[in-house]
């Protein structure tokens, strides 16, 4: 491991952000807007905010984060930039730490003005500490960045890359439990539903959401957002290849 | 002639190098040397498998079967990928950041010195041009960014493909001004171009065909075995006899 090329990355990638300040300012404010949307979306139903806000603040990095690590990866790919850091001494998880770093970066600050604007200007009510909803949702953040990451190797276009987002992120949020409790769902659904990350994700928010103490169950959640991360950032790491056909 | 024969090894060495992409043979068993310290020119039609062959030294091709050495280590491992520069056709540069940026970054995954980020701009003449994103220079910036990344880490063995390419004719005599440059101060160089008149330019040949190593020589040996003056004109009589003088 090289703490210089996993710096470098990571500032590589923000400066190539702060290059595109229209992608900044969605990746910025979009949640923020959408989380107005949804206060007056249910404007007589202050209680069905408060219960949908605070997960909605953790998820929307996940998804976010999903796909612009996605399409940052295969550009990556298809300029031959990744081909000549291959053919460089330089490490793998190096690179995808950088990557890391710099999205968990943005995260914290997408997610710190989305509980901004929910917690003060929209009344947003949370049982638990507000702190901890940005930190799971950084944490999400993390974890959507290193599926997109692995994700990423199976596109061979933007469309295609922009296209796996309903595919593989859609049916996480339908079966997470955010919309529907997970054991109103038919039980095969219910079952699926177990293996997939949002759902431990969704968990852990609506843990804080509902307040009281954030006990076993909360931090068994937290592990396995931790472990798919890792996971997927090892997958992820397989699918840089040194040597391409 | 005795600087060569106490050449320890050649700078690459390929045995028995076969390469398919899909489902077509791309190279066809070739065996090779490139010596040390010299500018080896290869050269050929479009489409005959040049940039499979660097991408092979340079080690991020898959082999079907056979063997390339580069520096004395298997080409790609990781001692020698510090001792490799690889110039691709296409400007393998980040579009989004300047040139400095863009050597600034390369440079510290290298772990070369900040100094050399200067030095580089100045030897590929983009000083002026440094600070403009990558995506507003021309073409020809656009190859001499790419080509400067490359040489950051002072490799011993600068692998270029096509780097001439849209380049005007002012640039391009700099260019391989540069290139003997540090072949004098012992830099292995293997160039690709299919512009013929690049080959006088070289001290070694390689000339490819359709996957095939038609003949390594000097460009004075291909002139005399051809009995043509002009380059061009030597190579096509070289193809059109369909022998092979390896």
């Amino acid at each position: 491991m090289s703490a210089a090329a996993t710096g470098a990355t990571a500032l590589r990638v923000l400066t190539q952000l702060r290059r595109d300040p229209r992608t900044v300012a969605l990746l910025l404010f979009v949640p923020a807007v959408l989380m107005t949307l949804l206060r007056f979306v249910f404007d007589g139903q202050k209680e069905t905010f408060d219960n949908l806000g605070g997960p909605m603040i953790g998820l929307f990095p996940f998804i976010t984060m999903f796909l612009v690590t996605s399409i940052t990866m295969l550009r990556e790919r298809t300029s031959g930039t990744l081909e000549r850091l291959m053919s460089m001494p330089v490490g793998k998880l190096d690179l995808l730490s950088g990557y890391g770093i710099a999205f968990a970066v943005m995260a914290a600050l997408q997610a710190t003005i989305t509980a901004a604007v929910a917690f003060i200007a929209l009344g947003l009510d949370v049982g638990g500490s507000p702190t901890a909803v940005v930190a799971l949702a950084i944490g999400n953040a993390v974890l959507g960045m290193s599926l997109g990451l692995f994700i990423s190797a199976f596109a061979t276009s933007e469309f295609q890359a922009v296209q796996f987002m309903p595919a593989f992120v859609l049916p996480q949020l339908m079966l997470c439990g955010l919309f529907v409790a997970r054991d109103q769902m038919a039980g095969a659904l219910e079952a699926f539903s177990d293996a997939l990350p949002l759902t431990y994700a969704f968990d852990a928010l609506d843990q804080v959401a509902a307040g009281g103490e954030f006990g076993g169950r909360g931090w068994l959640d937290v592990t396995v957002i931790l472990g798919v991360t890792l996971l997927a950032l090892g997958l992820g790491a397989l699918t840089l290849r040194r040597r391409t056909a | 002639m005795d600087i060569q024969l106490t050449q320890e090894q050649p700078a690459v060495a390929a045995a028995g190098l076969n390469v398919s992409r899909g489902d077509r043979r791309v190279l066809h068993g070739l065996d090779f040397a490139v010596a040390h310290g010299r500018i080896t020119g290869l050269l050929g039609p479009s489409g005959c498998g040049k940039t499979t062959l660097m991408r092979a030294i340079v080690g991020v091709q898959i082999l079907e079967t056979g063997d390339v050495r580069v520096l004395g280590a298997e080409a790609g491992s990781a001692a020698v990928r510090a001792r490799v520069g690889y110039v691709m056709q296409s400007p393998a540069v980040y579009t989004d950041l300047s040139a400095r940026e863009n050597l600034r970054y390369f440079a510290r995954v290298l772990g070369a010195p900040a100094a050399r980020v200067g030095e580089m701009l100045e030897l590929v003449q983009l000083a002026e041009h440094a600070d403009r994103p990558v995506a507003n220079l021309s073409g020809g910036q656009r190859a001499r960014v790419s080509l400067g990344t490359a040489l950051l880490g002072d490799p011993d063995l600068i692998v270029l493909d096509e780097p001439t390419v849209g380049l005007d004719p002012v640039l391009r005599e700099d260019l391989w001004q540069t290139f003997r440059e540090l072949a004098e101060r012992g830099v292995t160089l293997l160039v690709s171009s299919h512009v013929m008149d690049e080959a006088a330019r070289c001290d070694d040949l390689l000339l490819m065909r359709d996957g095939h190593l038609l003949a390594t020589l000097t460009p004075a040996e291909l002139r005399e075995r051809t009995g043509e003056e002009d380059m061009e004109r030597a190579f096509l009589r070289l193809i059109d006899r369909k022998e092979v003088l390896v």
